[in-house]
């Protein structure tokens, strides 16, 4: 099996690929709950819009975000600047830069299957908690969000999955830079134009299928677990 | 007086008012399906905002639209019995029981767990997942879990609407002893006058 033996850089490919995906997956969740939980259970003028700018860059080809992203977050951008000057962040050519490409792709997708599940909840028993005497917040805590749970499980699953593939936005954004922001496509795109990468290929997309099927059990374990034995399905 | 409740709320084209007043023991709202008995209880209960109007539970002012007073659901301490059950599907039975105990301040609890288990002899459901419990079953957990939140007064929205005749019969007799073991106000809900006639004090028409 020495088509699978890796090497150290491909090691670092993974690491990175994994750190880019997490911090990704993990910074964008709150901001999705939080969305999901506006569309879903708020009326406001302006909402449609909303929807319609949370799922945009699932509809626009991943070269124009990523080239959206550049103009406001590279170096003469607006929120690139402001972050430069204040907070001594650069996004541009890092990983982090990678890992905010691969947050606002997976966005949409994560918004849509907590919405969905927060949709499913029955508010009726949001009122039964309270009537038992709990506030609003431990009426969420302990009742909707528990029953909210196999759709965040699906949106951390199809986020991560949506991170791990990203490659349009982040080439676009943070280009391809070995050991800083060249995750798994980039290397896989970057060993095609070699001649002779073909292992170098494979082994890559073994590793790629190997990541997604990984990420899909665990979340079905996770997901029968939080269903206190029921069959969870998660996507 | 238990119950003073002098309520109005238009929804649509419906509108939905009463005024009435009851004592002690179990009151009862009595009409046809769709005249508003729940929202009744709801409003009671502070799940439902009337647009005016005035609720007092044994002395306290839970809403009042002249003094602007309208106390969250949480803070009215009543024992809400839904028509459905309406049991948390996360929770086990003795999880669901003890929801509402565990936030009610010590010094308002007046019914332990163990007691109202005997009581509603659901010791064997304890463990269960609220989807594995018969309609009967249910509503004694149900009915358990709203006893054991330490409330001031009961509410009861038709409470043996999914019951066969003998569950029916095993539940009426669990509500006649609470109404006269535990001494707390009952207000409920009903369209069916036979029931109404065994187990009421006063019955108030609505719609």
């Amino acid at each position: 099996m020495d088509v699978l033996a890796l090497s150290d850089a491909e090691w670092a490919i993974i690491g990175l690929s994994l750190k880019v995906s997490l911090v990704a997956v993990a910074a964008v969740l709150p901001p999705a709950m939080l969305l999901a939980w506006v569309l879903a259970r708020c009326d406001f003028r302006g909402k449609i819009l909303l929807d319609a700018l949370v799922s945009l860059p699932l509809v626009l080809p991943p070269v124009v975000t990523g080239w959206l992203l550049l103009l406001a977050f590279g170096a003469n951008g607006p929120l690139g600047r402001l972050l430069a000057e204040y907070l001594g962040i650069t996004l541009i050519f890092r990983w982090t830069g990678a890992a905010l490409a691969a947050a606002i792709m997976a966005l949409p997708l994560m918004v849509r299957a907590i919405r969905l599940s927060l949709e499913a909840v029955d508010r009726r028993l949001e009122g039964a908690a309270r009537s038992l005497g709990a506030g609003p917040w431990r009426s969420f805590a302990s009742i909707t969000l528990p029953l909210t749970m196999p759709g965040i499980l699906a949106a951390l699953v199809l986020g991560f999955a949506r991170s791990i593939g990203e490659f349009g936005a982040t080439i676009t954004f943070v280009s391809n830079i070995p050991g800083e922001t060249r995750t798994l496509p980039l290397a896989i795109y970057n060993a095609l134009q070699v001649p002779g990468g073909e292992a170098a290929v494979t082994r890559l997309a073994i590793i790629s299928v190997l990541l997604s099927v990984a990420a899909l059990t665990v979340s079905e374990v996770l997901a029968r677990r939080a269903g206190g034995g029921r069959a969870g399905h998660v996507l | 007086m238990s119950f003073e409740v002098d309520v109005s709320l238009r929804r649509g084209a419906r509108e939905i008012a009463a005024r009435f007043s009851a004592g002690e023991g179990l009151t009862a709202l009595f009409g046809p399906s769709g005249a508003g008995k729940t929202s009744l209880l709801d409003m009671v209960a502070g799940l439902l905002r009337p647009d005016r109007g005035r609720i007092c539970v044994s002395g306290t002012v839970l809403f009042d639209s002249a003094a602007r007073i309208d106390l969250p659901p949480e803070q009215r301490a009543c024992g809400y019995v839904f028509q459905d059950g309406r049991l948390f599907p996360h929770r086990r039975v003795r999880d669901n029981l003890l929801y509402g105990w565990k936030l009610a301040p010590a010094e308002r609890r007046w019914l332990e767990p163990d007691a109202a288990i005997a009581f509603l002899g659901i010791g064997h459901l304890l463990e269960r997942m609220p989807r594995s419990l018969s309609g009967g079953e249910a509503q004694r957990v149900a009915i358990g879990r709203a006893l054991l939140s330490g409330p001031r007064f009961l509410l009861m929205d038709e409470p043996l609407a999914s019951l066969d005749a003998a569950r029916r019969d095993e539940i009426m007799r669990l509500i006649e002893r609470m109404r006269d073991e535990f001494g707390i106000p009952i207000l409920y809900v009903s369209h069916d006058r036979a029931e109404l006639d065994r187990l009421a004090a006063a019955v108030i028409p609505v719609g």
